[in-house]
């Protein structure tokens, strides 16, 4: 019996290690993304690469850890931070966080910067509020109380739209910065735990707005407030506005590609907008080259599968730095 | 063999000992950090992660990142409490324990002296299986069916502290429910028989026989109970509404320990970090403490 056991184990245990060529963890934003890719590559190259979504900060402490081959956030790391941990850092895909709302009966309701900082701040308490009032005259806004939905669980999303916030109020900026989770001000809020409970929250809520990622907001059907950017105008959140927008992202490979892209410029950009990045260990020169094959194929062969999925592929000009980069590093 | 057996038991008795002294440790030095830093107001504090400026002294010390994403802010610190999720935490496990308690107790009665056998079998095994439902199955099931009730009952939130209590009550109930009706199956029937000889009704049997013989079993039911209502984490994280702000009404939302644990502990560092083990570690007191009081205190005087 006992060797019966122990031999199970033992073939479990194999079975297991060797089930994946590379490992991967980190930010659940893209998860669905590099899923795709992942299964792509797979029927390509018959490699298999695995990836958890545990969220960017144990991403981080794993790659740091040296417990995985490579690893996600959705907060970069600074060139220092980078020298410190011994790492090499490169985008791998953008996506969108968007405003959505339940009010019956109102369409692309249109928000401005002003009104979005206050919403968040807890300040706007009534949807017939002037703020909202104002660039929506032909909306019959209700004087029904609004509940802001926010992420209960730390996330790359909330630090993402947290930055985007710090850009656009300077109230927000001072008391919160940009976090992956806080305790959000006023007293008409509720958390809902990852982009599924926002969700819920926001549907069976009437009267409620929050922050969630594209994607999550596209499956489950929920109102889209069309938003205001950087140069006034008023954006729907389609793909071609996040693609105006990538295409304006400031990424310096000489900065390692450190930069938070929310809040471009242009008149077509759709302004909260975020890039996702890969971690790589430096030592690791074989593991890295497996890993950065993978994201070479799917930039040139996978980046349809992404725009399926609601993200934005990187630009080529992009993609280009960022080949020149690995092969600079010697990681391709 | 004999002295084999003596042993090993006592070693897996000792297991036990070494694991909870092991935890505690773990606990206490995580939380050192943000012990020395907040001290015991860290327990009447209701702020949660909120920035504060730092005193002329210490800003003068901080060196500001050139790759700071806001390199013209002046540089600020931030401070944690756990006033709001340790009010949360025991006001929703109250809730639970004042729902459940009298429903549990129904149940039992019904299961071990009124129902007829063949249903005290098919419901006693019903209640069995409400127990082995995993809690992020009732976390669902309460976001997306049980809360959109609750407010059109009591107004206010979907989630709230109300809604969390009530689906940790349904949570707790079997526990309490099968634990009681075994600890009443356990009173002789010599002594219901006399009761009844003597011209006892049933209700008077049950009050005042079967109840006072099963009195242990009920407390050590409730502490049960107790114990997993402090510490139960997935459904309530759905449920409770998740912010950091004391209730104003049983209908708002808040947040109980184990929730801040579970949202935040994946993306903290440094000082957060160690404040959510302070938090864990306070847990373990309450929970250390409650159970202790109702073992030591409630036992003996029922034993009495």
């Amino acid at each position: 019996m006992k060797k019966v056991l122990l031999f199970t184990a033992l073939a479990l245990g194999t079975t297991f290690a060797s089930a994946a060529d590379i490992k991967g963890s980190g930010a659940s934003f893209p998860y669905s993304v590099y899923q795709s890719w992942i299964k792509a590559y797979h029927s390509a190259t018959q490699t298999q690469v695995d990836y958890v979504k545990k969220g960017s900060s144990s991403g981080i402490k794993d790659i740091k850890a040296r417990a995985v081959d490579f690893a996600g956030s959705d907060a970069p790391l600074n060139p220092n931070q980078l020298e410190k941990a011994k790492l090499y850092q490169f985008p791998a895909v953008v996506g969108a966080v968007v405003i959505s709302y339940n009010v019956p009966n109102a369409k692309d309701l249109k928000i401005s910067r002003e009104a979005l900082a206050e919403i968040a701040l807890g300040k706007v308490k009534y949807w017939d509020n002037e703020l909202i009032k104002k660039t929506n005259p032909n909306v019959d806004l209700p004087h029904k109380k609004l509940t802001f939905v926010h992420r209960a669980d730390g996330s790359g999303t909330t630090f993402n739209f947290t930055y985007y916030l710090s850009k656009i109020s300077k109230e927000w900026r001072k008391s919160f910065g940009a976090k992956k989770s806080l305790n959000w001000p006023g007293d008409h809020h509720i958390g809902g735990k990852t982009n599924t409970g926002v969700a819920a929250l926001v549907k069976q809520t009437p009267y409620s707005i929050g922050y969630i990622d594209y994607a999550d907001a596209k499956n489950n059907n929920l109102h889209m407030a069309v938003v205001e950017n950087k140069e006034g105008h008023y954006i729907k959140p389609e793909l071609k506005a996040f693609q105006a927008a990538a295409a304006k992202a400031d990424l310096d490979p000489k900065k390692d590609f450190y930069s938070v892209i929310a809040d471009p410029a242009g008149k077509n950009a759709y302004p909260i907008v975020a890039a996702t990045f890969i971690l790589l260990p430096k030592e690791k020169a074989q593991t890295n080259k497996e890993v950065t094959a993978f994201y070479n194929y799917s930039f040139k062969n996978s980046a349809k599968l992404a725009t399926e999925l609601g993200f934005v592929p990187l630009p080529d000009s992009l993609t280009d730095k960022i080949r020149k980069y690995w092969s600079e590093k010697g990681v391709m | 063999m004999e002295k084999i057996f003596k042993n090993m038991s006592l070693l897996s008795a000792s297991i036990v000992l070494v694991i909870l002294i092991g935890i505690f440790f773990t606990l206490f030095l995580s939380s050192k950090q943000a012990m020395d830093e907040f001290g015991l107001s860290f327990v009447t504090n209701p702020a949660w992660q909120t920035e504060v400026a730092l005193n002329p002294k210490e800003a003068k010390n901080v060196v500001v990142d050139e790759y700071s994403l806001f390199p013209d802010e002046e540089p600020t610190k931030t401070i944690y409490g756990g006033l709001v999720p340790i009010v949360g935490t025991i006001l929703s496990t109250l809730i639970a324990l004042v729902f459940a308690l009298p429903i549990a107790m129904g149940i039992a009665v019904f299961l071990a002296e009124i129902a007829p056998k063949n249903v005290s079998h098919v419901v006693g095994i019903a209640i069995e299986l409400l127990a082995a439902i995993p809690s992020i199955i009732f976390g669902m099931w309460g976001l997306f069916y049980f809360a959109p009730i609750i407010q059109k009952i009591v107004g206010g939130y979907q989630v709230s502290l109300l809604t969390a209590g009530l689906v940790l009550g349904i949570m707790i109930l079997p526990f309490m429910a099968a634990i009681t009706r075994d600890s009443m199956k356990t009173t002789p029937d010599i002594l219901k028989e006399s009761a009844y000889a003597l011209g006892a009704t049933k209700f008077e049997v049950i009050k005042d026989v079967i109840f006072p013989y099963s009195k242990v079993g009920i407390i050590g039911s409730i502490i049960l109970a107790l114990g997993r209502a402090l510490g139960e984490t997935m459904a309530v994280a759905f449920l409770i509404g998740s912010v950091f702000e004391l209730p104003k009404a049983i209908n708002s939302p808040t947040i109980s320990i184990p929730v801040a644990l579970a949202n935040n502990f994946g993306e903290a560092t440094g000082l957060g970090a160690s404040s959510l083990f302070y938090l864990a570690f306070l847990l373990f007191l309450i929970s250390f403490i409650v159970i202790s009081i109702a073992k030591f205190y409630f036992l003996k005087k029922v034993k009495k």
